[in-house]
């Protein structure tokens, strides 16, 4: 079958691979009928996730088609149509039953990697690297799902595979980092990062009730769609100050919570950002918080902030003394998708949100080298890529 | 640091077998097979070859979603074992606590040994130590005890190995690779996929780990 491939820092390629097969009795294979890139593969694309191997398969947003199931496989039959999402849980251990799907015990079979980085290590991923588990990923014709009665989720005929494709990530990490915001009637609440986690932080904080969303980005088609689309106040960080605007917006009193959808990348115009830059690079430090600074030090006193953003190693500068100074509450992690995914395809089938408003670039799997540059450099608009492995000749839209 | 650990148990055994037949207070083996005060255990090499800190010692805990019933009715089945325990091929229950059980050796090969339960309480304990004349001596416990509130089993496993001769202490070096500890780690961290989620993880054909 064909998939895309890593084959090291700004290179993948789509490659001739073997099928999967069905290793366990609770596996399924899933024919994809659609699959898109995640801003956290541009951390794998950049160099940043230790533990990638040349010719592992990549992706972990994707939906498809039910064509074979292992003999313990019940709930799922074959010609299923369904979503999967990005982390692996067992569904039986203490994790998966205290609706922690992220951190699932079972699913790792390199959990001994991540427990050396981590100390515990959290549940196996698709497409995203040996030290989760080392499987292989939903760019590609086919995938290989373990635990198949737990994590793919049925869905409607009647909604098109672009409406429910980002059940599979962005849209329940969206979610959930707007619901570790503990919103109230009346909050305002500021979301670093425009990208497609961002958006979807932006819609599902109003879904819960946020009075206002402060968005902050630099790239004008993002901005943009974050106000037109989702309402939300916009600044763009490389024309204003962030912390004085958000003190002003805000009565000098700071939003009520801050989500840092940026994560580990994070770029700025500020001394400390370029302070990243410069220990990244000569490999002194392992990620450029800039962001997350920005949003402990402007958010209210007893406010949270919480992470959808993605962090893999030890944080330089980072400003606890400040988190600790105002009493906030931190919060992160990968997302329990299990836990959101049902409600949130409610949301989808009663019309409260189209998913696909982020989508900019739909294209086939051979075009994925050309679309992760694309991706990267944020060119041609790019928010969102989506490929559909059944098509052959190049529609990009 | 467990690379140490066996480092110091090899160099240990490879001094002379005369060291090893030194008398040393019995508490190490005492504590690895869960022999409570009094219980009778009868003078074997076996508990010479391990007195005191010879040989290489494993302890490592894990917490298991199952009831304390159904981790030790599992373990106590020791044909279970190498559903789990990589390293074995084989373990046959012989009868009358008795057990034989079959390794993999260097190069393909294998290697044999017997033992038997020197302690069985049911739901609480196991304990075992190979018979006197094994190519190596080895002994050890599993405790089971219930942990939040009877939903859960804590077990923690205590090995202790020793070889008394060269032969057998490449034999147990390949067993138990650079790091015993690690092993009995991912010997546990499967017995807990198999019985929680009732399959070992692997993401790749042929890679059981």
């Amino acid at each position: 079958m064909k998939a895309v491939c890593y084959y090291g820092k700004e290179d993948v390629r789509v490659e001739t691979v073997p099928d999967p097969e069905i290793l366990n009795p609770r596996d399924a294979i899933v024919r994809v009928t659609a699959t898109a890139i995640c801003g956290s593969d541009l951390h794998i694309y950049g160099g940043y996730i230790p533990t990638m191997l040349k010719g592992d398969v990549l992706g972990h947003e994707f939906m498809g088609e039910v064509v074979e199931v292992g003999p313990e496989t019940r709930r799922l039959k074959v010609g299923d149509r369904v979503v999967v999402p990005f982390t692996i849980a067992c569904g039986q251990c203490y994790f998966c039953k205290e609706q922690l799907w992220s951190l699932c015990d079972n699913s790792n079979p390199n959990a001994w990697v991540a427990e050396k980085l981590y100390g515990y290590s959290g549940s196996g991923l698709f497409g995203y690297s040996h030290m989760y588990g080392g499987y292989a990923g939903g760019q590609a014709e086919y995938v290989r799902v373990p635990f198949a009665d737990v994590g793919p989720l049925p869905v409607p005929d009647s909604l098109r595979d672009e409406q429910v494709l980002f059940l599979s990530d962005i849209f329940p990490t969206g979610f959930m980092a707007a619901e570790n915001c503990q919103i109230k009637p009346g909050d305002t609440v500021a979301v670093w990062g425009c990208g497609p986690v961002g958006q979807f932080a932006i819609q599902s904080a109003f879904l819960l009730g946020a009075e206002r969303v402060i968005a902050i980005d630099r790239f004008p088609e993002r901005l943009a769609l974050a106000s037109s689309f989702s309402r939300a106040e916009v600044l763009d960080y490389s024309r204003v100050d962030v912390p004085q605007a958000l003190r002003e917006m805000t009565g000098g009193e700071g939003p009520d919570a801050c989500i840092d959808a940026v994560g580990l990348e994070s770029h700025g115009t500020t001394l400390d950002a370029w302070y990243d830059r410069a220990k990244t690079s000569m490999y002194l430090a392992t990620d450029r918080p800039h962001a997350l600074r920005q949003a402990i030090t402007a958010c209210r006193k007893g406010g949270t902030v919480s992470i959808p953003g993605v962090y893999g190693g030890w944080l330089d500068k980072f400003p606890l003394g400040a988190a600790f100074a105002k009493g906030l509450t931190l919060k992160m992690g990968q997302t329990h998708m299990h836990r959101y995914m049902p409600r949130l395809l409610d949301h989808i089938e009663r019309g409260d949100i189209d998913p696909s408003f982020i989508i900019t670039h739909r294209v086939a799997l051979d075009d994925a080298p050309e679309m992760y540059r694309t991706f990267r450099q944020k060119q041609d608009s790019c928010i969102k890529v989506v490929m559909k492995p059944g098509v052959e000749t190049r529609a990009t839209a | 640091m467990a690379t140490a650990v066996v480092a110091y148990g090899l160099s240990r055994r490879s001094l002379s077998g005369a060291a090893l037949a030194a008398a040393a207070a019995p508490l190490a083996y005492r504590g690895v097979t869960g022999a409570w005060p009094g219980f009778s255990t009868r003078a074997s090499d076996t508990r010479v070859a391990l007195a005191g800190h010879r040989g290489i010692h494993v302890r490592e805990a894990i917490r298991l979603e199952v009831p304390v019933e159904f981790a030790y009715g599992f373990w106590r089945r020791l044909e279970n074992l190498p559903r789990f325990m990589t390293h074995l091929q084989a373990v046959t229950d012989l009868g009358d606590g008795r057990s034989h059980w079959v390794a993999d050796g260097p190069g393909g090969s294998a290697f044999a040994w017997d033992a038997d339960i020197i302690n069985d309480i049911e739901n609480k304990l196991i304990g075992w130590r190979s018979i006197a004349g094994s190519d190596i001596a080895t002994a050890g416990s599993v405790r089971f005890s219930p942990a939040r509130q009877g939903r859960s089993t804590q077990v923690s496993v205590n090995l202790q190995y020793a070889a008394p001769g060269g032969r057998a202490a490449r034999l147990l070096a390949f067993a138990f690779g650079h790091d015993p500890a690690h092993m009995i780690r991912e010997d546990l961290r499967r017995v807990k996929q198999l019985l929680e989620a009732g399959e070992i993880a692997r993401a790749a054909k042929g890679a059981e780990a």
